[in-house]
């Protein structure tokens, strides 16, 4: 029992400061991507969510080049991104790929300019790695703070726009003719999504952050029927899986003989995967029990109109 | 239903449309439409696809503002507009990956334009059911609403318009999507909620047979101009074909209108007299 217990937990996990650092971040990063993971999928703007991952990458090689924090600039910029987007009309449908596609194209080139510039000047060849890839295991226990702060703020405003914001996402025709103000409600959701974004850049990385913010949604949005549920599974799924990424990335110092532990940004997302993969299981089950019926009435209706 | 019409000159509108006309881009889009709605009535709103239809319900939501004339909802214009109306906008097909029963739907209706979360009460499901079971919708309660068949999907949203307690009720071409059977069953539908709870319903659709057994008043909408009144009083080849400008037929088939639009080349008509003011601005150059 005890040797089982040693090969999973392998030692000195729970006693590391650095894994209680990773796992607290993890939470607070899972949690908020799994809120805003949530309407982005319904209102079917991922596109955007990864787009503001870029912008995120821009903003924290900047901040890399200038001396600030990497959460300073992983939300700063990102919230800049967010607004312009907003501003170019990410909120039209039809607006909405091109406004995003534009911001991500600069963004990618800022990055590509401060990691240039940030890594030559400077002798810190892992930026671009932690830029890109995640900084979980070396990020400070002060970071905790900022995190979880900047976190509650972009829950908060989600909560408070909750139910304009289901409506518009329903039917934007609807909320603009119940009254919402939909560009201000419209707004407020890219700035949440802009945090969420820029600080599951810091625990997986800005490329990497689509995953956190998508997968465990698009997974519980698959098992449950309502939005309550959605949101209290996909928090569950994702952070889990940030755990349980953060647990087998800590072991895999031991398996092989180099002694080197590999990206825990490749647990966490291949984690996420999995689950999404799996969560199609009893999802696919429902459809085919619900089509075979429908079929059979299709069916029927031809013969009458025949 | 002939007395209608004079009861209607009598008694305010819920909703009363005076003289409006819509410039979009240069183009003249509604040309002095004039109508009034009364509570408990169902009007139709038929045309041709690309009458203006859409466009006039959008002024009467207030999404749309006109060149000139005014819309009036419980003799108020704007203001409180979308606390008196209910709407169930065209081609609405929701996504079957939203995770929300046809009854959190038709609850999101009772204040989905409120800021913040609400928790269910006892007090909010009672309302939920009992609209539900007023649009026939119990036994999908809890179904998602993506995986509705058209029809289903039509009653939760009829359901999700009325709860707010609106007078006035407007549906953007509900009948596009669905059988004639499903048809037939909303339009009965929509017609005992009009008596009973004495709400004005005010329908678009590009084809008014279907209606016909229900419609109280008809708004007849052809190349932006309107003409409205009970149905023997405005589908008659001598306002249609003014409406439209060009020679038209009316034809009675075994209980069906069929309207019949003489050909484009033939000479347009002289306008009819009861249309000619023209209370329109010239639309700018676009």
């Amino acid at each position: 029992m005890h040797e089982l217990y040693r090969s999973v937990f392998e030692p000195g996990f729970f006693a590391s400061a650095q894994v209680h650092v990773a796992a607290s971040i993890g939470a607070a990063v899972a949690i908020v991507s799994a809120v805003t993971g949530v309407f982005t999928v319904m209102r079917g703007q991922s596109f955007a969510g990864h787009a503001l991952g870029d912008v995120s990458a821009a903003g924290g090689s900047g901040a890399l080049l200038i001396g600030l924090s990497p959460v300073a600039g992983f939300v700063g910029l990102g919230i800049a991104g967010a607004a312009v987007m907003d501003m170019i009309g990410v909120s039209r449908l039809r607006g909405r790929d091109l406004a995003t596609g534009i911001v991500l194209g600069a963004a990618i080139g800022l990055s590509a300019l401060f990691l240039f510039l940030g890594t030559t000047t400077s002798a810190t060849t892992g930026a671009t790695q932690q830029i890109l890839f995640g900084s979980i295991f070396t990020t400070t226990s002060s970071t905790i703070e900022a995190v979880v702060i900047l976190g509650a703020i972009a829950v908060g405003s989600i909560a408070a726009i909750w139910r304009p914001l289901l409506l518009s996402t329903v039917s934007l025709d609807i909320a603009v003719a119940r009254g919402v103000r939909v560009r201000l409600v419209g707004l407020l959701y890219m700035l949440a999504l802009a945090v969420s974004v820029g600080l599951s850049s810091l625990a997986i990385g800005a490329i990497l952050s689509t995953a956190l913010l998508i997968g465990p949604a698009a997974a519980a949005l698959r098992l449950t029927k309502t939005v309550t549920w959605a949101l209290a599974v996909s928090c569950v799924i994702g952070v889990l899986a940030t755990w349980l990424g953060i647990l087998l990335a800590y072991d895999s110092y031991y398996w092989g003989s180099a002694h080197q532990s590999l990206p825990v940004s490749f647990f966490i997302v291949g984690l996420i995967f999995a689950t999404y993969l799996a969560s199609g299981l009893p999802a696919a089950r429902a459809v085919s029990r619900r089509r075979a019926p429908a079929l059979a009435q299709a069916a029927d209706r031809d013969q009458v109109a025949a | 239903m002939a007395g209608h019409s004079s009861l209607a000159a009598v008694t305010p509108g819920i909703l009363d449309v005076n003289q409006v006309c819509v410039t979009l881009a240069g183009r003249q889009i509604l040309d002095d439409v004039s109508f009034t709605v009364h509570a408990g009535e169902f009007t139709g709103l038929i045309g041709p696809n690309g009458a203006g239809k859409t466009t006039l319900l959008r002024v009467i939501l207030g999404l749309q503002r006109p060149a000139s004339g005014q819309v009036t909802v419980l003799g108020r214009p704007r203001s409180v507009r979308h606390q008196s109306i209910g709407y169930v906008p065209q081609k609405l097909l929701l996504d079957p990956d939203m995770p929300m029963r046809a009854r959190d739907l038709v609850e999101l209706g009772i204040d989905g334009h409120r800021y913040g979360m609400r928790l269910r009460s006892r007090q909010r499901g009672g309302a939920v059911r009992a609209m539900l079971h007023a649009v026939d919708a119990d036994r999908f309660a809890g179904a998602r609403v993506g995986n509705l068949s058209g029809g289903e999907q039509q009653r939760v949203l009829i359901a999700h318009a009325l709860i707010s307690g609106p007078r006035l009720l407007l549906l953007d071409e509900p009948l596009a999507n669905l059988d004639l059977r499903s048809g037939q069953e909303i339009i009965s539908l929509l017609a005992r909620i009009a008596r009973e709870q004495q709400i004005a319903v005010l329908l678009s659709a590009h084809e008014m047979n279907p209606l016909l057994p229900v419609m109280d008043r008809v708004v007849y909408l052809a190349g932006g101009r309107a003409a409205s009144g009970t149905t023997d009083e405005v589908v008659r080849p001598e306002v249609l074909s003014a409406l439209y400008g060009h020679h038209v037929d009316v034809l009675h088939v075994h209980g069906r209108v069929l309207v019949v639009v003489g050909p484009a080349d033939e000479a347009p008509l002289a306008a009819h007299p009861a249309m000619q003011a023209a209370a329109c601005p010239p639309a700018e150059a676009g």
